[in-house]
């Protein structure tokens, strides 16, 4: 066993885990977080993207001991005092989602994209999320919801010329 | 009826609003409840001990170096179970002949393919269990595997080719024949044959349609709680109804001691149609441990043991006159069914078997498949289940025909196509077709899609010898869905029935409770049945709760698949909400001291004609609620039940435009465009349908492009991982363009028809003609599927090692490259 | 799935990371940012006694210049070595390939060292740097050497690395000005390449003065293609000049046969592949 402290969601968390334990069976079996779901074993699927020290991640594909010392954002910790983040609220406008499975980690992947790109073009957000899988949608809306994400996000400081295809 | 004439009024109606999901909230802040996330106190995992051969004789199995790993509750063979494990159903023989394995949850004595289940570890945590099971030490005999379909098709015991099941003596289980003279639907089809071989034309092809896995994004997952009364099960399933029903007709438990529960289920696509072996071995286990037990598989898992999709090949013998009038069409199948026969595998090309005439006017038509065993995984309902296979070999003829005749594919379509005046139509395979307009779709996808335009940016590209060629694909397809008429699925020996049950409870504070019989897994059901109930009983769409998934809570099923929800189980809601307008009339005529002949239902309120007189349904159930003052003789309640027949399939079509560009240098593929207008019918909530089209599309397209579940000779799913069965990405798809034309159903109040798999069926041919279509210079004319970037590279070749470069009469490319054994790339006869 | 039981050790100094190698032997796997290595632990195709984190050796991370070459950290993510302007400038071939590598979550937590110690021909990395010609440092108990792109890699999945070596950092020799361009092939975007080509040329006023080409999957290693190589050398950048040359990538190579392709359909891609990789990167 070794011992890690994390912060997830905001709150601080310490475990004693086995070394083997994936940061997602973490989240999933330690700290309820289930909201972030397991999709695949090779790290294909997206489906258990999180956040961690600010950047998106496989939380599959990270031991949780390797992220002793970190701060992990699930789906659960986006929205803010009861306020959707704006992707989320996109999916939902823009009927990004069917079943769902997909959605925790196609969202935190889209707010990782426009945190690095903030008006990304179609062909942007589309290779952008080329590491999580859907299968109801055709990712159709989902680009959708990330551009609908993108424009009401947008501060006119931000935006450079161009803009959504 | 009554309620008929009191629907809301046009201006209040629910039906047709873009309503964003009541689902989506919990989906997208986490707040799920998947099968997986389930724990109860005490709670035990499982990991299954798996094959890792096609076709073996179990000698032994060692279970007691397992047995003594920490935190290992019990290790279990298959003879360890005999007696409680049951048995996997088939629940439609499609012969009284058909020759049924009998397949065990754990197998005892012979494992029939890779993946199949051996040994069962029980342990406190998953990955304990998982550990214990690579000590389980299991002697094998390996036996030769059936695995080509058309070498398993032939083998038997005279000529030693290997039998999926030895004691069968022969790898064939049925074969079913729908032939149209027999029938008195149609002619001779034999007769068609000689007729144009003698002046017309003769177009002998075969299609390989590959075999593909459902893949849906949330994997299988069980957990059974043994504790209580009722024996609870959850699990990732389309059908919680037929499971528990299937469990109670196998297991000995009665039907009346299990609670079934699909929680969120993270789509199915037909593949959690099943009842699973893992499924069975949880409830084995729960009972006989009394624990709680769960089972989740991995990807890998899924993949490999999960149930596979189409894998047929097609023979194809059409007959037409010299202009391009179909005279004639005769289909002889054979369908992989893998190692067993499924739940409802052996039915799936029988599905397709009404749809190859598709929607053309054929005088005579003769259909034929033979199931045939190997030992590969069981297949069974896969998105279109099917119609897919049918639609892909009739739209792939019709661009082979139009290319005979030297017309536009579009062209022979209209030639051959039932017209819109000549509805209601009865076809050649025997069914009537109630609506449509193939005009009228067909004219809107044109303007869509710039037809002409891109046609003539094709002509420019290879007068110019541009290095990318353009290809123009056409489907314009037809299906049956809304599974479906009793009667009907009683004359296939289907197993069960197929109409939907719903609901309605009027609360006491005049919330509006629905229950469905048919259980969603990502499709929306809680936000468009909600509409229907709120256009129809007028009430906010907010105060209608929709609950479904839970046979304590809905006792009465049949679930969810074969485009049926809305079109069966969306009538059997208006059916259960206009009952409880009936009953609500009597008791307001009381409350308002009116004549219920008087009243008037609208906007959810009795409205005493020619007063300004009224009484809402709310305040109606609170005053069942309190049932202080009702009439004499009526009951205190207005919930309602209602069960829905349908006395037809429905008929969804459209019209899809497919633009490919091929690099001819590396054979490299991209979709330019895409454009599809479906008739549907009426529509409920266009985002939601919207929304099926889209992802249905990228499903078909896949078949098309990327999807092939590959086995090596020994029986190894090598597609094994979704590193190489390759599902396409946000970067590999492309916008589509989605319109409707709206010819409503006859058969069904709402007027809507079936959109689940519209999407699937229609775009595999359009985009594998659209690939065709741009090689046709090459005298290619067949690609098979996957249409992968070597085999489009091979194609031109092929082409020109074979010196033609024009003309149908070129040699066929695959020919020429004799390629990559697990592969079986033959594709085409020749020209008459 | 999830992975055997493990012990693990995170140390904080690149010397104890060495003794901890050395004593545990080939018991034990070195953790970088275990984008390879975590998938193969859950599938069970390996299962070390022993993993050892580099993360917490800060110096392994970070990309500087020194002299004439440009040092890149073994442990620094991918994403940080394609957005650093050094490598733009110096070696902008890297950061070219690294647009395709995985996904954005792989990039930002696999490592530049990880994926090049993993040897995976399949893999992006290997074609740019044996192309640029980078050296390969590697730590020990007997100290530090350095390995030519050349030499370290030996086959699949294996590398010049001795089994208690660590790799420490990658020296780069600044190509600075010249044009770079890294054409993969797939047949979905999350695959890895079928075939890929890394090419990095000096243009000077249209003809091409040096280039250097490396080749990706077209063997049990990355690979030069050196007589597409030596044939452009002083060739206008021109299609039919390039085409020539380009003709030449395949040869001496040997690809897999697998389900994405045939040997032959591999070779004959290295050949357009190299073409259009050599034309973007002479800016023609």
């Amino acid at each position: 066993m070794t011992r890690i402290s994390l912060t997830v969601d905001g709150a601080k968390v310490a475990d004693d885990v086995e070394p083997r334990m994936l940061l997602v069976q973490y989240l999933r079996e330690r700290l309820g977080k289930t909201g972030t779901v397991i999709g695949c074993d090779t790290s294909n699927c997206g489906a258990c993207t999180v956040h961690l020290d600010g950047t998106s991640v496989k939380s599959c594909n990270v031991l949780a001991v390797q992220a002793d010392g970190a701060e992990v954002t699930t789906i659960e910790g986006l929205a803010r005092d009861g306020e959707l983040h704006p992707v989320q609220e996109s999916f939902r406008e823009c009927h990004g989602l069917q079943c769902g499975f997909c959605t925790p980690g196609m969202i935190m992947q889209s707010v990782a994209l426009l945190a690095e790109n903030p008006r990304p073009s179609e062909e942007e957000i589309r290779l952008g999320l080329e590491g999580n899988l859907c299968r109801c949608t055709g990712y159709h809306n989902i680009v959708r919801a990330v551009q609908h994400a993108a424009d009401s996000m947008d501060t006119p400081a931000a935006a450079p010329t161009g803009g959504l295809s | 009826m009554t309620a008929t004439e009191t629907r809301p009024e046009q201006g209040e109606r629910e039906i047709g609003r873009e309503r964003r999901r009541k689902e989506d909230q919990r989906l997208i802040t986490g707040r799920t409840r998947w099968t997986d996330n389930i724990v109860l106190p005490g709670m035990l995992h499982l990991a299954m001990v798996r094959s890792p051969f096609a076709h073996a004789r179990i000698l032994s199995v060692d279970t007691e170096a397992a047995r003594g790993a920490t935190n290992v509750v019990d290790v279990l063979s298959g003879a360890d179970l005999a007696d409680t494990q049951g048995v996997l159903i088939n629940a439609w023989p499609i012969t009284p002949d058909q020759k049924t394995p009998t397949h065990l949850p754990v197998a005892i004595d012979r494992v029939a393919f890779a993946g199949e289940i051996v040994a069962v570890v029980v342990a406190r945590t998953a990955a304990e269990a998982r550990d214990a099971a690579e000590l389980v030490d299991v002697e094998y005999d390996v036996l030769p595997p059936a695995l080509d379909l058309k070498e398993a098709a032939a083998a038997d015991a005279d000529n030693g080719g290997p039998l999926a099941h030895p004691d069968l003596g022969t790898n064939k289980s049925a074969h079913w024949v729908f032939d149209s003279a027999e029938a008195g639907t149609g002619g001779d089809v034999e007769e068609a044959i000689r007729q144009a071989r003698t002046d017309g034309i003769v177009l002998e092809r075969e299609y390989r349609q590959q075999r593909l896995i459902p893949a849906f994004m949330e994997p299988r997952s069980t957990v059974v709680d043994p504790t209580g009364e009722q024996l609870t099960v959850w699990s990732a399933t389309q059908i919680p109804h037929i499971l528990r029903f299937a469990l109670a007709a196998t297991t000995g438990i009665p039907e009346s001691k299990l609670r079934v529960i699909a929680p969120d289920v993270g789509g199915g696509f037909g593949g959690k149609l099943q009842t699973t072996p893992e499924e069975w071995i949880t409830v084995a286990v729960a009972r006989r441990l009394s624990r709680p037990v769960k089972y989740t598989e991995t990807r890998s898992e899924s993949l490999m043991a999960g149930h596979h999709g189409r894998d047929q090949w097609q023979k194809l013998t059409l007959a037409a006159t010299k202009d391009g009038t179909v005279t004639g069409l005769k289909v002889e199948l054979l369908a992989d069914l893998g190692a067993y026969v499924s739940l409802v595998g052996g039915g799936v090309p029988v599905l397709g078997a009404f749809m190859f005439n598709a929607i053309y006017k054929f005088p005579a038509y003769h259909f034929g498949v033979q199931t045939v065993l190997t030992n590969k995984t069981w297949t069974d309902a896969y998105r279109g289940a099917g119609r897919p296979e049918a639609t892909f070999a009739i739209e792939r003829l019709m661009d082979e025909l139009a290319a005979e005749v030297g017309v536009d594919p579009l062209a022979i379509r209209e030639q051959n196509w039932i017209k819109h005046e000549e509805f209601p139509f009865t076809t050649v395979a025997g069914l009537e077709y109630d609506s449509g307009n193939y005009e009228a779709a067909t004219a809107r996808a044109k303007e869509l899609f710039g037809y002409d335009e891109l046609r003539a940016e094709q002509q420019r590209r290879r007068d110019s010898g541009d290095p990318v060629q353009l290809g123009i694909g056409v489907s314009t397809f037809t299906e049956m869905c809304g599974l479906a008429p009793s009667r009907v699925l009683g004359s296939l020996d289907y197993g069960a029935g197929g109409w939907e049950h719903a609901s309605v409870r009027m609360l006491a504070t005049g919330k509006v409770e629905v229950v469905t019989g048919a259980s969603a897994h990502g499709q929306g059901h809680e936000t468009a049945f909600s509409q229907i109930v709120a256009d129809r009983l007028g009430v906010p769409f907010e105060d209608v709760e929709v609950l479904h998934g839970d046979t304590a809570i809905s006792h009465k099923g049949l679930d969810t698949y074969g485009s049926r929800s809305l079109v069966v189980g969306g009538e059997a809601l208006v059916k259960a909400v206009d009952k409880v307008i009936d009953k609500a009339r009597p008791i307001a005529a009381h409350l308002l001291e009116a004549s219920a002949d008087d009243l008037e239902y609208r906007g959810g309120r009795f409205a005493v004609r020619g007063t300004d007189q009224g009484m809402g349904i709310a305040e109606i159930a609170s005053a069942v609620f309190a049932a202080h003052n009702l009439p004499d003789g009526v009951e205190a309640s207005l919930d309602s039940d209602a069960t829905f027949d349908p006395v037809n399939f429905n008929y969804p079509h459209g019209t899809h435009l497919c633009a490919m560009e091929i690099d001819t240098e590396t054979g490299a593929l991209h979709m330019r465009k895409y454009v599809c207008v479906d008739d549907i019918g009426n529509v409920i909530n266009p985002l939601i349908v919207a929304g099926q089209v889209h992802g249905g599309l990228v499903q078909g397209i896949a078949q098309a492009l990327w999807e092939e579940a590959v086995y090596d000779d020994s029986g190894t799913l090598v597609s094994g991982s979704f590193v190489d069965y390759l599902l396409p990405t946000a970067a590999d798809t492309i916008s589509f363009e989605v319109d409707h034309t709206t010819t409503p159903a006859l058969t069904n109040t709402l007027g809507t028809k079936g959109v689940g798999e519209a999407g699937t069926i229609a775009s595999t041919p359009a985009v594998v003609n659209a690939v065709v279509d741009a090689l046709r210079p090459w005298g290619v004319h067949d690609v098979a599927m996957p249409c992968t970037p070597e085999r489009v590279w091979r194609a031109i070749q092929g082409a020109d090692k074979g010196g033609s470069t024009t003309g149908a009469a070129a040699p066929h490319f695959d020919a020429a490259t004799g390629m990559e054994g697990t592969v079986d790339r033959t594709t085409g006869g020749t020209d008459a | 799935m999830i992975p055997a039981q493990f012990d693990y050790l995170a140390p904080t100094t690149l010397e104890e990371a060495v003794a901890a190698l050395a004593e545990h032997g080939d018991d034990a796997k070195v953790l970088a940012g275990g984008q390879s290595l975590l998938p193969v632990l859950r599938m069970r195709l390996n299962a070390p006694e022993m993993v050892i984190d580099l993360r917490r050796i800060d110096a392994l991370r970070g990309i500087r210049e020194d002299g004439e070459e440009i040092v890149v950290g073994a442990m620094t993510p991918h994403s940080v070595v394609a957005a650093d302007p050094l490598m733009a400038r110096h070696a902008a071939l890297v950061p070219a390939a690294i647009e395709h590598l995985a996904d954005a979550q792989v990039r930002h937590r696999g490592t530049f060292g990880g994926a090049l110690a993993h040897a995976d021909p399949a893999g992006d990395l290997g074609a740019p740097v044996l192309a640029l010609g980078a050296t390969f440092v590697a730590v020990g108990p007997t100290g530090r050497r350095t390995i030519p792109a050349d030499d370290f890699f030996v086959d699949l999945f294996e590398t010049a690395l001795a089994e208690d070596e660590i790799l420490t950092e990658v020296r780069i020799p600044r190509r600075t000005g010249w044009g770079a361009h890294y054409e993969k092939f797939v047949r979905v975007a999350h695959q890895w390449p079928i075939v890929a080509v890394a090419a990095t040329v000096r243009a000077e006023g249209g003809t091409i003065a040096e280039a250097r080409v490396g080749l990706t999957n077209m063997g049990s290693t990355p690979l030069r293609a050196r007589g597409v190589e030596e044939a452009l050398v002083g060739q206008p950048a021109t299609e039919e000049a390039v085409r020539r040359a380009a003709a030449l990538a395949a040869d001496g190579a040997n690809p897999p046969s697998d389900l994405n392709g045939d040997a032959d359909y591999r070779r004959h891609l290295a050949t357009v592949l190299t073409r259009r990789a050599v034309l973007s990167a002479a800016g023609a």
